[in-house]
C-alpha cells in the first residue's frame, strides 16, 4: 500500500514537469516574435507614453524630466477638439457608409453558388494586391477636375464633381479603402446562419422582412460589430487617405499627429495625441471582445 | 367531396428541381383530426411533399388545398400550418420563452394573451421551469419538445413534422412516439408526420402514405400497408417479406417458378409475371408428410435457424430459393438445419404483387 501511494506521489511530479517542460517549450517557440514584438512595439509605446508626460524644450526638443500634465491639458483645447470630432465623425460616417454598402453585398455572396462564392470573395480580395497608396493615388487621378469620377458626375448633373481635397473626397477614400474589412467579418458572420432558421421564421408567420430583422440580423450581430471596429480604428487615425486626398484644409487627427512631431517640433503633445487614439481604438476593441463574448 | 372534413388536399401535384422530378403527381386526402404519416426512403420527395404544404416550395404543377382552401402562391407566413423541422431550427439567439413566443408575436397576439399561450404549451410538451434557457442548454430530446410547443402554441390547423424524432437516440425515440401520438389525441390537430422509419409510422399513424421516387404507391392504414401491400416495394420496405416469383395463370391461379399451382385471387392479367408476397410470421413449418388443413403448401429442408429468444428465425431452402420462416414457438418441436418439411400460408395473408 505504501509503495503504491509513493509511486502516485512520484508519477505526479512527473506530470507537473512535463506541464513545465511544454510550458518552456511553448516559451521557446514565440521568443522570436516576443523579442520583436519587445523591440518594436512595447518599447515604442512606452516611449510615446512617457513622452506624453515629458517636458519641451524652447527650441522643441522633448526632454525626460519634470514630468507634468501638460500635453493632456492641451487636448482641451478647441483647435485640438475639433480635429478630435472630426476624426470621430469622419471616422463613424465612414463605418456605417461602409456597413450600409457592405451588408447586401456580403448578404449577397453568402447566399451564391460555392464557386461563385469564392469569386466574389477574391474579387474583394483583389485590392490588396496593390499597394495602398498608389490605389489612393490612383483616386486623386480620378477626383481631378478633369477625372473621370468628375466627369461622370457632371454629366449625369448631379452637380459639381470636383470634390478632391475635400471631406467627401476623404470619406471616398476611406470608404474605399475599408469596404472589404466590413465585408469579410460580416461575410463569415451571414455565411454561418443556418438557413432553416429563416424558413423556421417564415412558417411562423414572419414576412421576409420580419424574419431579416428578427432572426438574420441579430445573428449576424458578431459579424457586424467586427466590421465596424475594423473599420472605425484605423479611419479614426488615418493619416495617408486625408493626406492625399483632402488636401491640408482639413487636418484630421494622424496628420495632426504628424505635425506635432515634425513641424511644430511638440513631442509630448504629438504623443498625448497619440495615447488619446490609442485610448478610443482601445475601448473599441474592448467593446468587440465583450460583444463577442456575449453572443457566443 | 366533403371540403370541410379535409385538412389537407394534393390535387395532381408535381414538383421539379431543373430536370429532376422530386415529386411526380401526388393525390392525397388528408382528413381533419388525421396523424398521417408519409413513410419513405430518403429521396423518395417527402419531404418536398411536407415543404409544398408548407409554403416552403411551391409545386410545379398540381394545386395545395389546406381546409378547402387554395394555397397557391401564398407565402409560409400566410398558411395556417406550422412546422417542426427536423433539426428542430430553433432561434439560437432566444430562450425557449422567447422561441414559442415569436410565431404569437408575429401575429400580434395581445401581450397577456401571449403569456397564456406560452404557459400552456410549454406545460404541454413538459419543459416547465425551463423557459429562460437557450436553446445550446438543453439536450436533444428537450429541444425537439421546445420546437413542438413553438409550433403548436399557434393552434395550427395541421402540424407539419419532418422527421421531428431522427436526432433521437432509439429509446427517446420510442418514448417520443407514444407521447407524440397522446399529445396529438389531446389538442386534436390534424399531423401530417414524414418518416423513414416504418416502424415510427405504423406505431403512430391513422393512415399511412408510402413514397418511392416521387410516387405515392399506396395510402392506408398500417394494418392494409403491411397485411395487404399493393406493390413488391411496399411490402419489401414494411417490415420483412418473402417474395416467390410466379405467373399468373387464371383470376384465381398463380403457378410458381417450379410448377405448383397455388389458388389466389389476383386482378393481375393472365400469364404475367408476378411476385407473391407473404410475411415470415405468416408462415408455418411442419414435419414432411404430417397434415396441413391449409392447402397452400411447398415442401422444403430447413437451412439454417436462428434462435431470438422470442422467436425461431428460419431459413428453408424450396430448390429454387430460401423462404425467411418466423416461428414463435420456440420450446416445442423446434426444427434443426437438414430437417425436411412443408411450408403452409393462408391466402388472406399473401398478396399478388407486380413482379
Amino acid at each position: 500500500m505504501k509503495k503504491l501511494l509513493e509511486k502516485k506521489s512520484s508519477s505526479a511530479g512527473l506530470e507537473q514537469q512535463a506541464v513545465k517542460a511544454k510550458a518552456r517549450q511553448g516559451f521557446f517557440v514565440g521568443l522570436p516574435s516576443i523579442i520583436y514584438l519587445l523591440i518594436f512595439f512595447l518599447i515604442p509605446l512606452g516611449y510615446v507614453i512617457a513622452y506624453s508626460f515629458a517636458t519641451r524644450s524652447r527650441t522643441g526638443r522633448t526632454e525626460l524630466r519634470d514630468w507634468n500634465l501638460d500635453a493632456y491639458v492641451r487636448l482641451g483645447e478647441e483647435v485640438v477638439q475639433a480635429v478630435a470630432w472630426r476624426s470621430l465623425w469622419i471616422a463613424v460616417l465612414t463605418t456605417v457608409i461602409c456597413l450600409l454598402l457592405a451588408y447586401p453585398l456580403a448578404f449577397y455572396i453568402s447566399t451564391r453558388r460555392p464557386v461563385i462564392r469564392n469569386l466574389l470573395l477574391i474579387g474583394i480580395m483583389i485590392p490588396f494586391w496593390s499597394n495602398f497608396l498608389i490605389r489612393t493615388y490612383a483616386w486623386r487621378v480620378l477626383l481631378s477636375s478633369d477625372g473621370l469620377f468628375t466627369r461622370i458626375v457632371e454629366e449625369l448633373g448631379l452637380g459639381e464633381g470636383r470634390i478632391l481635397f475635400t471631406q467627401p473626397a476623404v470619406i471616398l477614400g476611406l470608404v474605399y479603402g475599408y469596404l472589404p474589412f466590413m465585408v469579410l467579418p460580416l461575410y463569415a458572420a451571414i455565411e454561418r446562419i443556418d438557413w432553416s432558421l429563416v424558413e423556421g421564421a417564415r412558417d411562423l408567420y414572419a414576412s421576409g422582412w420580419k424574419a431579416f430583422r428578427r432572426v438574420v440580423w441579430p445573428l449576424s450581430r458578431p459579424g457586424v460589430i467586427a466590421g465596424s471596429i475594423l473599420v472605425f480604428v484605423p479611419s479614426f487615425g488615418a493619416y495617408v487617405t486625408p493626406a492625399i486626398l483632402g488636401g491640408n484644409k482639413q487636418s484630421l487627427m494622424g496628420s495632426y499627429i504628424v505635425d506635432q512631431f515634425m513641424d511644430a517640433r511638440n513631442g509630448p503633445l504629438g504623443s498625448s495625441l497619440s495615447v488619446l487614439v490609442l485610448g478610443v481604438m482601445l475601448i473599441g476593441t474592448l467593446i468587440y471582445f465583450r460583444q463577442g463574448g456575449r453572443n457566443l | 367531396m366533403n371540403q370541410v372534413s379535409s385538412a389537407v388536399e394534393l390535387k395532381n401535384v408535381v414538383k421539379k428541381f431543373d430536370e429532376v422530378t422530386a415529386v411526380d403527381d401526388i393525390d392525397l386526402t388528408i382528413g381533419d383530426g388525421e396523424f398521417f404519416s408519409l413513410l419513405g426512403p430518403s429521396g423518395c420527395g417527402k419531404t418536398t411533399t411536407l415543404r409544398m404544404i408548407a409554403g416552403l416550395e411551391l409545386p410545379t404543377a398540381g394545386s395545395v388545398l389546406i381546409h378547402g382552401e387554395e394555397m397557391g402562391l401564398k407565402p409560409p407566413n400566410k398558411r395556417p400550418v406550422n412546422t417542426v423541422f427536423q433539426n428542430y431550427a430553433l432561434f439560437p439567439h432566444m430562450t425557449v420563452a422567447g422561441n414559442v413566443e415569436f410565431g404569437l408575436r408575429m401575429k400580434k397576439v395581445p401581450k397577456e394573451k401571449r403569456s397564456e399561450l406560452i404557459d400552456w404549451a410549454i406545460n404541454l410538451v413538459e419543459m416547465d421551469g425551463l423557459s429562460h434557457r437557450k436553446p445550446t442548454q438543453l439536450s436533444g430530446g428537450q429541444q425537439q419538445r421546445v420546437a413542438l410547443a413553438r409550433a403548436l402554441v399557434n393552434r395550427p390547423k395541421v402540424l407539419l413534422l419532418d422527421e421531428p424524432l431522427g436526432a433521437l437516440d432509439l429509446k427517446l425515440r420510442q418514448q417520443m412516439q407514444i407521447e407524440l401520438k397522446n399529445l396529438q389525441r389531446e389538442v386534436g390537430i390534424t399531423f401530417v408526420y414524414v418518416t423513414h422509419d416504418q416502424e415510427e409510422a405504423v406505431t403512430m399513424s391513422d393512415r399511412i402514405g408510402v413514397m418511392h421516387e416521387g410516387k405515392l404507391l399506396q395510402i392506408g392504414t398500417p394494418e392494409d400497408i403491411y397485411e395487404r401491400p399493393t406493390t413488391r416495394f411496399v411490402a419489401d420496405f414494411i417490415g420483412r417479406s418473402n417474395f416467390l416469383e410466379a405467373t399468373v395463370a387464371s383470376e384465381s391461379e398463380v403457378v410458381l417458378s417450379n410448377g405448383d399451382r397455388l389458388q389466389l385471387e389476383s386482378d393481375h392479367t393472365v400469364g404475367e409475371s408476378v411476385a407473391i408476397t407473404v410475411r415470415p410470421e405468416r408462415l408455418t413449418v411442419h414435419k414432411r408428410g404430417e397434415s396441413s388443413t391449409n392447402q397452400h403448401q411447398i415442401d422444403g429442408v430447413i437451412d439454417s435457424v436462428v434462435y431470438l429468444g422470442n422467436a425461431i428465425v428460419y431459413s428453408v431452402s424450396i430448390d429454387w430459393m430460401n423462404l425467411e420462416v418466423r416461428s414463435s414457438e420456440t420450446s416445442n418441436s423446434r426444427y434443426s438445419e437438414g430437417d425436411a418439411v412443408t411450408i403452409s400460408f393462408d391466402p388472406q395473408y399473401v398478396s399478388v404483387v407486380s413482379g
